[in-house]
């Protein structure tokens, strides 16, 4: 680990005050990307500023047919929360297998999101759900937010405050993990919302997390799993590497629909 | 009987401290004005260093001392060895290059060392160490095992054309090859044995530290056999003469070989201390053990076995080429050679085997001993060897094996090995039992109705272990002898140490040795500690690896133990003033027949040591005894495991669902920890054939570098195991002892991939049979399965 200066402001202003004297700051969330980026030396920011002391970043509720999470909610307490299980089950299960309990015990939504790992599995779900992202300076849909790996809409002094999802009719997420670090090697996130059904895959993408407008088609005629079954996923877009070629994680993107239709 | 005593799962008296944080490792340790070492390693798989610039390194704050390969040569510090000579079938030596601690002129690997730079703190080291300047004119690297010795590779060593360490043969090729002629079948196949990682808990660690007051120098250091480290560092590296150097190796956090070897890093460490005047610590970290660690297996085969019109086996023949790495660890060539073709006759009577094994550099790690070492290469090739032949063959796998199956013993293989007992049918029988073979075709057809594809695999596993009788592995090129020694140090008032050339890493030394002094003194185990691991306390030994432990190590302690016995005897006799030969010891009582004398162990103890009673003139006082034991023969535990898995051919996903072990270990010291060592071998087996794939790009860039792409065994890959036992205890030494360390990572490759092809229909799936391979190769699967 390179040496930083460490700061932790009390407020969102504090923070925003702080990110803007120190160009290449890092916000540092959970922390379950950045500090064994930093113990690698992978990154040297110069100054890291934490956001756990800022006050109401972390609440969850529901406000008629919207769910709010905080943006430093952490996996555990999204897995755990009564309004998350009421609202979108689907949502709770997928924080529930996050990592292992010390990573769902620091990891946050928001940090997550953020940094929009390829292979994380919230930007499935944002953008399944079609997500609201709330920042300090604006709104964004799920849509805009992410824009290929690790990179999202965020300015660089912008930080992530809270999540807003509209609750759908159906959700669910069923994840293939990587055999090794258990991310997810094809993620698929479905949704039955107001606007029709809404299909996307995290771990897949060569740019990251991505919708399937054919597997959506298919099921606008009903949300069942058998109207899935006659669509083939190209190889275009799907990224492969010794754990998954294109055509395995294609064929899993299917497989994967199918089994979160189902449990939807 | 005592409760603590042989036969009885007596809890693990040294996991208190390992549980509550109070072990004492090497990285627990730390010396006054201790400094921290860190590495500059080679990006590049093969280059030529041009030049090595540390002036603006040195400058760095906190630099105490940066050292290249130049310090390393002019001070006269010699290569690191490889204890173990081969001749290749010509008679010629093996060819070996040079291997310095420090790179002198060329890398040869990703990592290989380059400088060490030695700072006040760990991180002033590593900032220092970006700060080196190396130069490199990078060449091609080869990579490949079974191309690295066709002609135009680039070439590792100079040492060594075609990359070809040795092309080494062992039995009978005329005789085989007149078997194959005859047989009535032949079948064949081809195997890729992956390489492996060791991935030890506990990543190596060195802490050298010279003190000049007396010349001496102490290495702590993460060894399975503080004693060979000594012996090595002093005559062959030339560190210091052995009575001024002290080797710890404390506790130590598992080593499965890895940690047998004497590596670079702790031979710069402990000569960099006289250099730079400071103790200086070295803690290896996550990504230096993936590098740098000795890897693993590392083979590709072809095997074909020769069968008459009766199903016999009449021959097998074996050619397999070896990745040894970039250079030759310290038992690197013994490995594929005498540890691996004299197993290929696994538990079946087979009157001609021809082996020949092609060692080769590659410009990867070097490849060494990990659990079982040559034996689950065996194993994998005759368990593989005789499944497809059952099949080929039309026969049921378990019904073939038994057919083939070595009924008298002794028995002389045509590979070296003289097996002294067993009783293969026995596990057999129990295995099919306790996997209710019988019930599998039921629940295939369950399977099949769900849409997946169920199979059964076999594995009639042999190793050899307590290696080794020292004359005889001296013959056949060992530097060493393979003996084990032991002292027994009886304290006046009773209570016992015990010291032993034996290392405990996990195997739970302290409880089974203690089990055996309680048994045969009488005495609560809480009277006897367990001494291990410190050159100036332990006299000599040749430390644990092979399953050796108890069968050589135990034996060493039991020889002592009679020893003792034998003097109480003696002290006893003269107290109570009874001839000698009318003392009976039992449970620890001296009692003189045909009178109501008797003593106590711990009243003959402080006779002893107080000397009042007896005529010290024709008595010693004292009691205290040693002795060396040199095996017999090697053991020879063997077993049955059978895998029964279920395969999604949607995802390829393969659960194990069933796995039933049953073993002959001979003599059991703690059923438990026993038990315990069957788990942990088959979860290491089940990591290899399903999950533990070591890939290094065309470059010589190691691929799976961390556990993010490298796959290690969980809990949530394994189902619970089915464990039972049979007992035919060895004849050549005298616990009865065969070993039990490696017997699971051994048995697990062959009959899971058996069990997968099985399920498959097909053998077309190599390990690690991941998700992506079983996916791929279940479309080609000719099994009928439920529609979705």
């Amino acid at each position: 680990m390179y040496a930083f200066d460490y700061r932790r402001p009390a407020t969102l202003n504090e923070a925003d005050l702080a990110l803007k004297a120190a160009p290449g700051a890092k916000l540092l969330a959970g922390g379950q990307t950045l500090i064994p980026t930093l113990k690698q030396r992978l990154a040297n920011p110069g100054v890291v500023i934490d956001l756990s002391a800022i006050p109401d970043l972390k609440a969850i509720t529901r406000k008629g047919d919207t769910l709010h999470i905080g943006a430093m909610a952490t996996h555990a307490e999204v897995a755990g929360s009564k309004d998350v299980a009421a609202a979108i089950p689907g949502l709770a299960t997928l924080a529930s297998h996050i990592g292992d309990p010390q990573v769902r015990h620091k990891g946050t939504i928001g940090g997550s999101l953020a940094n929009n790992d390829p292979a994380a599995d919230y930007p499935a779900a944002a953008l399944a759900l079609g997500a609201t992202m709330h920042t300090n300076k604006r709104t964004l849909s799920a849509q805009d937010f992410f824009q290929g790996l690790f990179a999202t809409a965020l300015d660089d002094n912008e930080i992530l405050t809270e999540i807003s999802f509209p609750i759908p009719k159906r959700f669910a997420y069923a994840k293939f993990p990587n055999p090794a670090s258990l991310y997810a090697m094809v993620g698929v996130a479905v949704a039955e919302t107001a606007g029709g059904p809404r299909v996307a895959v995290t771990g897949a993408g060569t740019d990251g997390v991505f919708r399937v407008p054919a597997l959506e088609t298919a099921l606008t005629g009903g949300f069942k799993a058998d109207a899935l079954k006659s669509v083939t996923i190209p190889t275009t877009g799907i990224n492969g590497d010794i754990h998954g070629s294109p055509e395995y994680r294609a064929h899993l993107i299917g497989v994967m629909a199918r089994r979160a239709v189902a449990a939807a | 009987m005592s409760t603590s005593g042989i036969g009885q799962s007596v809890r693990r008296v040294e996991d208190i401290r390992f549980i509550t944080g109070n072990g004492n490792y090497t990285d627990d340790i730390s010396r006054p004005g201790q400094t921290y070492a860190f590495f500059v390693r080679s990006p590049h798989a093969h280059a030529t260093i041009k030049s090595i610039n540390t002036k603006t390194a040195a400058a760095a704050p906190g630099v105490v001392g940066i050292l290249t390969g130049k310090e390393l040569a002019a001070d006269k510090i010699g290569g690191l060895i490889c204890g173990w000579m081969i001749h290749s079938k010509d008679g010629s030596p093996m060819k070996a290059g040079a291997h310095p601690a420090l790179a002198v002129d060329k890398v040869r690997y990703v990592g290989d060392h380059v400088a060490v730079v030695i700072a006040e703190t760990l991180n002033q080291a590593r900032d220092a160490a970006e700060l080196v300047e190396v130069e490199y004119d990078v060449h091609a690297a080869t990579v490949d095992t079974a191309t690295a010795a066709k002609p135009g590779q680039p070439q590792v060593h100079a040492e060594a054309p075609n990359n070809t360490v040795y092309n080494w043969h062992i039995g009978e090729k005329d005789a085989t090859d007149a078997a194959f002629a005859k047989a009535a079948h032949v079948t064949k196949i081809d195997l890729i044995n992956n390489r492996l990682v060791p991935n030890a808990m506990e990543p190596r660690a060195a802490i050298g530290d010279y003190d000049r007051g007396t010349g001496t120098y102490t290495l702590f250091t993460t060894s399975q056999n503080p004693h060979v480290a000594r012996l090595v560092l002093s005559a062959f590296i030339g560190i210091a003469p052995e009575n001024k150097l002290r080797v710890i190796a404390p506790d130590v956090g598992g080593g499965f070989g890895s940690k047998i070897f004497i590596y670079a890093e702790e031979t710069v460490c402990i000569w960099a201390s006289k250099k730079v005047r400071r103790p200086v610590k070295w803690v290896c970290d996550r990504t230096e053990a993936f590098l740098c660690d000795a890897h693993g297996r590392d083979h590709v085969t072809h095997a074909e076995a020769a069968i008459d019109a009766s199903g016999k086996i009449t021959g097998v023949r074996v050619k397999t080429t070896a990745n040894l790495g970039a250079y030759l660890s310290t038992f690197a060539s013994s490995v594929p050679t005498y540890l691996y073709a004299p197993l290929l006759s696994g538990q079946y009577n087979i009157p001609n085997i021809y082996c020949e094994v092609d060692g080769v550099y590659t410009n990867t790690a070097p490849v060494d001993a990990y659990r079982g070492a040559g034996r689950p290469e065996a194993t994998f090739v005759i368990e593989r060897l005789v499944e497809v032949a059952a099949r080929e063959l039309g026969r049921d796998p378990a019904e073939f094996r038994m057919h083939n199956f070595i009924t008298t013993f002794p028995h002389q293989t045509p590979v070296i090995m003289a097996y002294d007992t067993g009783d293969y049918g026995a596990s057999m029988k129990m295995a099919l039992d306790m996997a209710d073979y019988k019930g599998f075709a039921a629940r295939k057809a369950a399977s099949a109705k769900a849409g997946k594809l169920r199979g059964v695999g076999f594995s009639a596993y042999i190793e050899a272990c307590g290696i080794a009788p020292s004359k005889a592995v001296g013959s056949l090129g060992a530097g060493v002898g393979l003996w084990e020694s032991a002292e027994v140090r009886v304290n006046p008032v009773g209570t016992v140490e015990v010291l032993t050339g034996s290392h405990s890493h996990g195997q739970g030394h302290e409880t089974t040795f203690a089990q055996l002094v309680s048994h045969r003194l009488g005495i609560p185990i809480e009277q006897v500690t367990i001494v291990h691991g410190d050159t100036d306390k332990v006299q000599m030994g040749m430390g644990t690896y092979g399953s050796r432990s108890g069968a050589v190590g135990m034996s060493a302690i039991q020889k002592a133990l009679e020893k003792v016995i034998k003097k109480a005897t003696t002290v006893a006799a003269a107290v109570m003033e009874v001839p000698e030969d009318t003392i009976d010891f039992n449970d620890g009582i001296f009692e003189a027949r045909g009178t109501n004398k008797k003593m106590a162990f711990g009243e003959v103890a402080l006779q002893a040591y107080v000397a009042h009673k007896f005529d010290s003139e024709k008595i010693e006082p004292g009691l205290k005894e040693g002795a060396f034991y040199d095996p017999k023969n090697f053991t020879f535990p063997s077993g049955v495991h059978i895998a029964e898995v279920e395969i999604d051919p949607e995802t390829g996903i393969t659960k194990v669902e069933k796995w039933t072990a049953v073993d002959d270990f001979g003599t059991l010291i703690n059923p438990m920890i026993v038990e315990g060592q069957v788990h942990g071998g088959i979860a290491q087996g089940i990591g290899q054939a399903m999950l533990e794939g070591t890939v290094y790009d065309k470059s010589g860039q190691l691929v799976t570098a961390s556990f993010m792409d490298y796959c290690m065994p969980r809990a949530h890959d394994l189902p619970s195991f089915n464990v039972g036992m049979t007992t035919t205890p060895c004849t050549t030494n005298p616990l009865g002892i065969k070993g039990c360390g490696e017997a699971g990572a051994i048995a697990a490759p062959a009959a899971l991939i058996n069990a997968i092809t099985n399920a498959l229909g097909h053998e077309n799936i190599a390990m690690p049979a991941t998700p992506q391979a079983v996916w791929q190769a279940a479309k080609s699967s000719p099994h009928k399965i439920a529609a979705e």
